[in-house]
């Protein structure tokens, strides 16, 4: 059944790569329940926790600490929502960075790595590179009025795109002067875990905060969405759990998929009517130079205006009402809760998938009762691109400040085109009085 | 003809549109003016450089044997092993070259298949890699897998970036219009499946294989689909733009190979053996002299130095335009210091060899860490070649390790300082945005073009 193995290997080694190939075969083929199970992790549920619960049982204290740990970590979002978008971006990125040291460190010991010479810098430096390149790309945008009056600034705007990737390339060329006679190989895997950790995490992230500039609700429904999807899912599992939902993850269930669903679809409406009617929450995010803040004021767009709906005859008779007044914000959240409780789970299967595969019961042992960062991030993965997605599809168009900042770096001539085509389109559509004078 | 001034050389080189160079250029590159309107259609020959290249084989239709093939043995049954081996090689090098040649007289729509095609073979042999590494044939669902990201892959960077050369195109058609208009949304939506179905497949025993396995294909996936696509923007910017960078690349390897073979000394890397520092020095300066004369050959021809665009009357790539004046002869004052090794005060020269000064370097100096990537990793993984692809030289990647920093260089260099956004692009972004905000931009620009004196009074124009 074992599959041929082609023989250009056979010539080519000397006698102790046979024995360090021979483990690295090993360690690579060994069937999964060959590989030697991670040590429990700490307990580091702090000791005023220990002390409140010590009267309780195992099952119950562990329940409870979960609890306890859910609330404080809810109010902590209240917190800093309140507290405003910067702190926000500064809570994304934090996440992000916690993020891909977990998985990092994951890699470090499935392959033994923590002596490869370099590894652990050079996997901080592509983090580095990559946050800078998105980081450059998207938020300079925002900060357009801010960047335009530095003049080092406004060089390193300029040619970002050749800073980056010079910078990408040191590390790169880094990576190929660090390989190691008898470690090719495990070089090799770390620098593609990294790759693709990179991949992961740090895309996700610079998506959610594209979502937040484009306005807070973007940021907190789709995410409320998820943390409800798993806690109603969870609920309603314990319950009413009967039908397994999936091999990959024993404690899942039918009823809590579905159960989760509907909940989650409600929470999604009723919780963006209320959002809706508040301009910090529905105003995209700017940068007011002379104040040096972020400001959220602006003119409400439709989305988030009242309209009246007519309800569909068939609900007509359930409800009692023919027509509701509704925004039509409440319409993509329907979408977004939607994607939330059917697509969402996946991300969370996956993650699964990949603790099993590395015989890990938990990312870390940062959060008492949960495990990891990720443990609680894994579902929103493809919530971030979804809406973003969404947003770029459906939603707005471009952006206008981009567009701007493009216009003025054409040439004179260009430029002066340019005028004459949007000038005459615009009378055309009679946004624009033709001038009397010219 | 004499030369006009003591320093002007052009007369050593004549450019352009001499009556008797007229018919060696490919039919879709000479001018509308002296032509008939009936051009733009494929056809043979090529007009360019005469220095040797190689190893533009691309994934020719030839079905991939293993062995060099009988006509070649036969022939060459006589010699030792170790010149025979020499022979193969410089023959295929040869043939690869005349497919090039070929190939670029055919024009960019067969460029473009072509980049396709090398592509989806270098993603077959690196996945094949992973397979032979892993055992992992038996997976279930996995080679589909594999082969549908490719596919989702390939979709979304087509959708993006070549739908904004064929707009015109698009917006005719009902179906494309929608395709384009919820492209990001589809492209996502199919990757959402695949995702779904590799979690859907995740089986008891495997799960570590199968993870291993999405890892490698999206690595591959990045550093495949990545760079084929950027060599597609970099050829839409100009044929020059594609073929001086892969030439310099290409000579870099020869020259520094000759160089090794010749006085080759003192190890390079303790990766690649058999690289020296003084062929990689000398690689260095023969590639900088290489990419100078190519450009200037290059740089005479309008089909060379325009943008591919795609005309809508006649449905089919047009390379016609005013050259930018990168692409003008300008005079240069040589720095003191190499007038007197050169003997000339001023030199004539298109702005655009001073860019292939950096493409060159680049090429010579860190292409390699391509290869020695490559290299490395082939000793990773114990393997000799990649392929067998190619009889004496191994599979396609083995010709294109040290391409694939160049590619993502060459784009990034244009992005950076040489062109600057499209302006028919920005307008169509423009044309969907909403009327108060095209108010707002219009009345910025309006004030900026005033500010600079471009527009003369306030109501100009």
């Amino acid at each position: 059944f074992p599959a041929p193995r082609s023989c250009d290997v056979c010539n080519f080694r000397t006698s102790e790569e046979v024995d360090l190939e021979e483990r690295l075969h090993e360690l690579d083929l060994r069937s999964d329940s060959d590989i030697p199970d991670v040590p429990p992790p700490t307990d580091s549920t702090p000791e005023i926790l220990k002390r409140a619960l010590s009267g309780l049982s195992a099952r119950w204290k562990n329940w409870w600490i979960r609890g306890i740990l859910s609330l404080a970590m809810i109010s902590g979002f209240f917190l800093i929502i309140y507290l405003g978008s910067f702190m926000l971006m500064l809570l994304v990125l934090s996440i992000q960075v916690k993020c891909y040291h977990e998985i990092i460190t994951i890699g470090y010991r499935v392959y033994h790595s923590y002596d490869l010479p370099w590894f652990r810098s050079l996997s901080w430096y592509f983090l580095l590179c990559v946050n800078y390149f998105f980081y450059g790309e998207t938020v300079a945008d925002y900060f357009a009025t801010f960047v335009q009056r530095r003049e080092q600034l406004q060089f390193l705007i300029r040619y970002h795109r050749f800073i980056s990737f010079a910078l990408y390339l040191t590390g790169f060329c880094m990576f190929v002067l660090s390989l190691v006679k008898k470690h090719y190989r495990l070089q090799f895997y770390m620098f593609a875990w990294t790759h693709v950790t990179l991949l992961i995490t740090v895309t996700q992230s610079h998506l959610v905060i594209q979502n937040l500039f484009e306005g807070m609700i973007w940021f907190l429904v789709p995410i409320s969405s998820v943390i409800c999807n798993d806690i109603t899912a969870y609920i309603f599992g314990f319950f009413f759990g009967r039908t397994p939902l999936i091999k990959l993850s024993p404690k899942k269930t039918w009823e809590g998929f579905i159960g989760g669903f509907f909940s989650t679809v409600v929470f999604g409406f009723i919780f963006s009517y209320f959002l809706a009617q508040h301009q910090y929450f529905v105003c995209p995010v700017e940068y007011n130079s002379e104040t040096n803040r972020f400001v959220t004021e602006c003119e409400p767009s439709e989305l988030f205006q009242m309209k009246k709906y007519s309800v569909p005859p068939l609900l007509q008779a359930v409800l009692g009402w023919e027509t509701v007044n509704m925004y039509p914000f409440q319409m993509h959240s329907f979408a977004l809760s939607t994607f939330a409780s059917l697509i969402g789970p996946f991300g969370g299967f996956f993650a699964s998938g990949f603790k099993r595969a590395f015989k890990i019961k938990d990312f870390a042992d940062t959060i008492p009762g949960h495990g990891g960062i990720m443990d609680r991030f894994d579902c929103q993965y493809l919530m971030a691109t979804f809406v973003h997605v969404y947003i770029t599809s459906f939603i707005r168009g471009p952006n206008p400040s981009k567009l701007l900042k493009q216009l003025l770096i054409l040439q004179p001539e260009q430029q002066l085109s340019v005028y004459k085509t949007l000038k005459s389109h615009l009378v055309e559509k009679g946004i624009l009085q033709p001038s009397l004078r010219g | 003809m004499p030369p006009k001034t003591p320093g002007d050389v052009s007369h050593v080189f004549t450019p352009v549109y001499q009556p008797e160079y007229f018919l060696l250029l490919p039919l879709w590159c000479r001018s509308r003016v002296v032509e008939s309107e009936s051009e733009n259609k494929l056809d043979g020959e090529t007009a360019s450089d005469s220095e040797s290249k190689s190893e533009f084989g691309g994934s020719s239709p030839v079905p991939t044997s293993d062995d060099t093939p009988e006509v070649l043995n036969r022939a060459l049954s006589n010699l030792s092993s170790r010149w025979k081996n020499w022979w193969v090689r410089g023959i295929l090098t040869l043939a690869m070259i005349t497919f090039f040649f070929i190939i670029i007289y055919l024009g960019p729509m067969v460029l473009m298949t072509i980049v396709m095609c090398v592509q989806i073979k270098c993603f077959h042999e690196i996945i094949t890699i992973g397979y032979n590494v892993y055992h992992s044939y038996d997976l279930p669902w996995f080679r589909t897998l594999s082969w549908y990201f490719l596919l989702c892959v390939n979709y979304f960077f087509y959708g993006e970036t070549v739908t904004d050369y064929f707009f015109t195109l698009v917006q005719r058609e009902e179906p494309l219009r929608i395709l384009s208009k919820y492209h990001r949304f589809i492209s996502f939506a199919l990757y959402l499946t695949g995702f779904c179905m590799f979690v859907l497949s995740l089986v008891k025993k495997h799960y570590r294989l199968q993870f291993y396995m999405f890892g490698w294909t999206h690595v591959t996936l990045l550093i495949v689909v990545t760079q084929s696509h950027l060599i597609i923007h970099n050829l839409f910017e100009g044929m020059i733009w594609f073929i001086v960078p892969i030439s310099c690349v290409i000579c870099n390897d020869i020259m520094a190979y000759m160089f090794g073979f010749f006085f080759g000394r003192t190890p390079l890397i303790k990766l690649s053996p058999k690289k020296t520092w003084e062929g990689f020095i000398g690689g260095f300066f023969s590639t900088v002299l290489f990419g100078l004369l190519l450009s200037y050959v290059m740089s005479g021809y309008r089909c060379f130095t325009c943008p591919v665009e795609f005309n809508n009357d006649t449905n089919s790539f047009t390379v016609d335009c005013e050259p930018s004046e990168l692409f003008q002869l300008q005079e240069y004052n040589i720095p003191v210091v190499l007038q007197s090794v050169v003997g000339w005060k001023t030199v004539r020269m298109y702005p655009f060899q001073i860019h292939s000064i950096a493409l060159s370097t680049f090429a010579s100096l860190i292409g390699p860490f391509g290869g020695f990537f490559a290299s490395g990793f082939k000793r990773a993984f114990k393997i000799k070649d990649f392929a067998n692809t190619i009889p004496g030289h191994g599979g396609i990647m083995d010709r294109f390790d040290c391409q694939y920093l160049m590619a993502t260089f060459v784009n990034v260099y244009i992005a950076s300082f040489i062109r600057g956004p499209n302006p028919s692009k920005l307008i169509q972004q423009f044309l969907t945005l909403r009327p108060d905000q095209q108010l707002h931009i219009f009345n910025t620009l309006k004030a900026h073009l005033v500010d600079r004196g471009i527009l003369g009074s306030l109501e100009d124009a």
